[in-house]
């Protein structure tokens, strides 16, 4: 689907022209306990307002883009991102540090901002080219190929207020592309419009880094950040965590993200079956080396873990996982009964951990396991059976629809 | 992290958010746009556009001529009081169209504001430019109403076309400082309506300067031209305009010398607005 791209560096290579230069930006804004907004607040109160929370919402970041470059932005809610992006898109004021960007830069923070709900498309479209940078000469110009590209030609006249919100989009989104922009900031627009637009949007950005067009691309979404940055960044409370291979950076958000919610799990209205003759203990997903991981690349090896300890004497304890995805489907389960044979005799006090190793054919998504031990037979009865009690998310670039992606080959032959 | 060579990149130190933007021709395709806009909108909104636009000074003419005129006579001795008063009243909705809509403009656009990079002076200005369209179409009828009544077409008319500059520098000027302060403190808007009150009477358009003699020993008329830009301008329209027997401002203001406060008023308005403006633009959005 992608060429792997070029070994990606801290920085891009020496010698590469630059089209974005951060460095040691800071942004922080204040935030006053209560806002005065009038003369008479002000004045009853003098010194009261004095008393302000300061929000470091970009802290000391350094990071250079080079020319031609897709570079990934990601981070939590509230880490800085979009704050960075603006300071980027010129819309925030630095505090300290050195921004520079070559050449014009077209911000796709918003989709459609000054778009006039009581104006045809047509004014709609000179209007935001012209906001975006264009002569109107030039927005004459390209106007057929904005609306070529929206598809939106059999709609010129009509107000934009008759439009649907994913016309408007079209539009918006069309006018930003042929703004002849050497920078792009874009900004998690990609959410919005049916998955054909959304695979002519991606289509796109890449005809536009093969033409050499900088690319900075705020997303939540890993999966996008793998398929399409060269490099990207990670920030969390407005500090840069990690800078450099999107896989890495990928991997680390996802730990960000999910890394806590592994320990969080064990919560109070917690699905459990059985006479707890036998406790589970824990559940955790490793890697073949053996360390616990919450997250996952496709294709890799896997161990689903449980840990259990028996209060009782049990004869051959059948031990079970089901893996099951955001929606609750099993997409795999296995027990000791059909495959293992016996388990052996426990007795009180007794410690077991059991491992199941497979191979990681499940497409990007987040997945849960649900541990479970039952006595010898159909596996019904169950001594103990903790519903989802550990998380893994498992990240690649493969969207086929379907929930696994098996190994497999193509043979295509003329009969 | 290695540091390139700053000359690889150009330099843009500068980069946040202005007043002026480093484009000025975009600057200018900017305002323009927004200005042409609103025009647009309020012209082809309704399918009374234009009529509305004029209505509204057209009434305001109407009411304050019957109780004026009828009622209190303040017209005697005033040739052409009416067009003086049409022609004031159409002045004056331009400066209050401009300032009144300066104050909250920014907090109208922050759509844009929050979004986009673009000189933060386009917005004030586009107000003030949407309000001299206005002006524009609205003289269109009382130049009509002059031609009805009578007044003598002189070459002096071209006078109004310098007055209305200083009168939009003016405008300006107060518009720039009002919507920046109105990011900060909500309540200019309340406080502007009151001095604008304060300045419509305090500014001959439903009386003529000379009106206003000497009392208690002190030429009231003088002072009034003299400090106040407003009545200045009015004063000298009325002579170039409505009639060539009125004072000039000059006259008026008692020596062609103390014309210098008024422009002196005017252009230190016009630095202020801009000064406060140019310091707040970059903060705008995040104060918004």
């Amino acid at each position: 689907m992608t060429s792997q791209p070029h070994a990606p560096a801290q920085a891009p290579s020496p010698g590469t022209a630059l089209a974005v230069a951060v460095r040691h930006v800071d942004k922080a804004f204040k935030l006053p306990h209560q806002q005065y907004h009038t003369l008479k607040e002000r004045a009853l109160h003098p010194f009261r307002s004095s008393t302000f929370d300061v929000l470091q919402a970009v802290d000391d970041v350094s990071f250079e883009v080079a020319e031609g470059e897709f570079f990934g932005i990601v981070g939590r809610n509230g880490s800085g991102k979009s704050t960075l992006l603006k300071c980027l898109a010129g819309i925030y004021d630095i505090d300290a540090g050195d921004l520079h960007v070559n050449g014009r830069l077209s911000p796709f923070i918003e989709l459609g901002v000054g778009f006039n709900m009581d104006l045809t498309a047509r004014d709609n479209v000179m209007i935001n080219a012209i906001m975006l940078g264009l002569t109107r000469q030039q927005a004459r110009e390209r106007f057929d190929d904005i609306i070529a590209f929206a598809e939106l030609e059999n709609f010129l006249d009509l107000k934009l207020k008759n439009y649907s919100s994913g016309m408007t989009v079209r539009l918006a989104f069309s006018v930003a592309i042929q703004v002849d922009a050497e920078v792009l900031l874009i900004d998690e627009v990609l959410a919005v419009g049916d998955a054909s637009f959304q695979q002519k949007c991606f289509a796109e950005f890449h005809r536009l880094k093969e033409e050499g067009r900088t690319i900075l691309f705020v997303t939540h979404d890993m999966s996008a950040v793998e398929r399409f940055c060269d490099r990207a960044m990670l920030i969390d409370k407005g500090k840069m965590v990690e800078l450099g291979d999107p896989t890495k950076v990928a991997h680390r958000y996802n730990e960000l993200n999910f890394g806590r919610s592994v320990t969080h799990l064990a919560r109070e209205a917690e699905e459990r079956f059985g006479d707890r003759t036998a406790e589970v203990l824990a559940a955790w997903f490793e890697n073949d080396q053996g360390e616990p991981i919450v997250e996952l690349g496709h294709g890799e090896v896997c161990r689903m873990c449980l840990e259990a300890r028996f209060n009782e004497a049990v004869e051959d304890p059948v031990f079970g996982f089901t893996l099951r995805n955001e929606v609750g489907t099993a997409i795999f389960a296995a027990t000791t009964d059909l495959l293992h044979g016996p388990t052996g005799s426990f007795a009180p006090e007794d410690r077991v951990v059991v491992r199941l190793e497979f191979h990681n054919w499940l497409v990007a998504g987040t997945y849960s396991v649900t541990p479970s031990i039952a006595r010898p037979g159909l596996g019904a009865d169950a001594l103990d059976l903790r519903a989802d009690l550990a998380q893994l998310i498992v990240h690649g670039w493969f969207y086929t629809g379907g929930v696994t992606n098996l190994p497999h080959t193509f043979e295509v032959t003329r009969a | 992290m290695s540091v390139a060579d700053p000359t690889v990149v150009a330099d843009r130190r500068n980069y946040g958010p202005s007043a002026f933007g480093d484009d000025l021709r975009r600057f200018w395709n900017l305002t323009l746009t927004l200005a042409a806009t609103d025009f647009k909108l309020r012209y082809f909104g309704s399918v009374l556009g234009y009529f509305w636009s004029l209505a509204r000074p057209l009434l305001f003419f109407g009411v304050l001529y019957i109780a004026f005129t009828r009622l209190l006579g303040l017209n005697k001795g005033i040739p052409h009081y009416p067009v003086y008063l049409l022609s004031s009243i159409v002045t004056w909705t331009f400066f209050t169209e401009t300032t009144g809509g300066c104050v909250q403009c920014l907090l109208a656009r922050e759509g844009l504001l929050r979004k986009m990079r673009f000189p933060r002076l386009v917005i004030p200005l586009s107000v003030a430019l949407t309000a001299l369209f206005n002006l524009g179409t609205n003289f269109v009828a009382v130049l009509a109403f002059a031609f009805a009544s009578g007044v003598e077409v002189r070459w002096t008319w071209l006078e109004l076309l310098p007055l209305m500059a200083l009168m939009a520098t003016l405008a300006v000027g107060i518009g720039m400082l009002l919507s920046a302060l109105y990011v900060r403190f909500r309540d200019i808007q309340p406080i502007w309506e009151v001095l604008q009150q304060i300045l419509f009477y305090g500014s001959p358009i439903i009386y003529v300067a000379t009106l206003v003699g000497t009392k208690a020993g002190i030429k009231w008329q003088h002072a009034l031209v003299t400090l106040n830009p407003i009545a200045t301008i009015l004063t000298q329209a009325r002579y170039a305009f409505v009639d060539s027997g009125a004072p000039s401002a000059a006259a008026a203001a008692g020596g062609t010398v103390r014309l210098l406060i008024p422009l002196a008023i005017i252009a230190a308005m016009f630095a202020l607005g801009l000064w406060f403006f140019h310091r707040e633009a970059p903060r705008i959005a995040e104060h918004l």
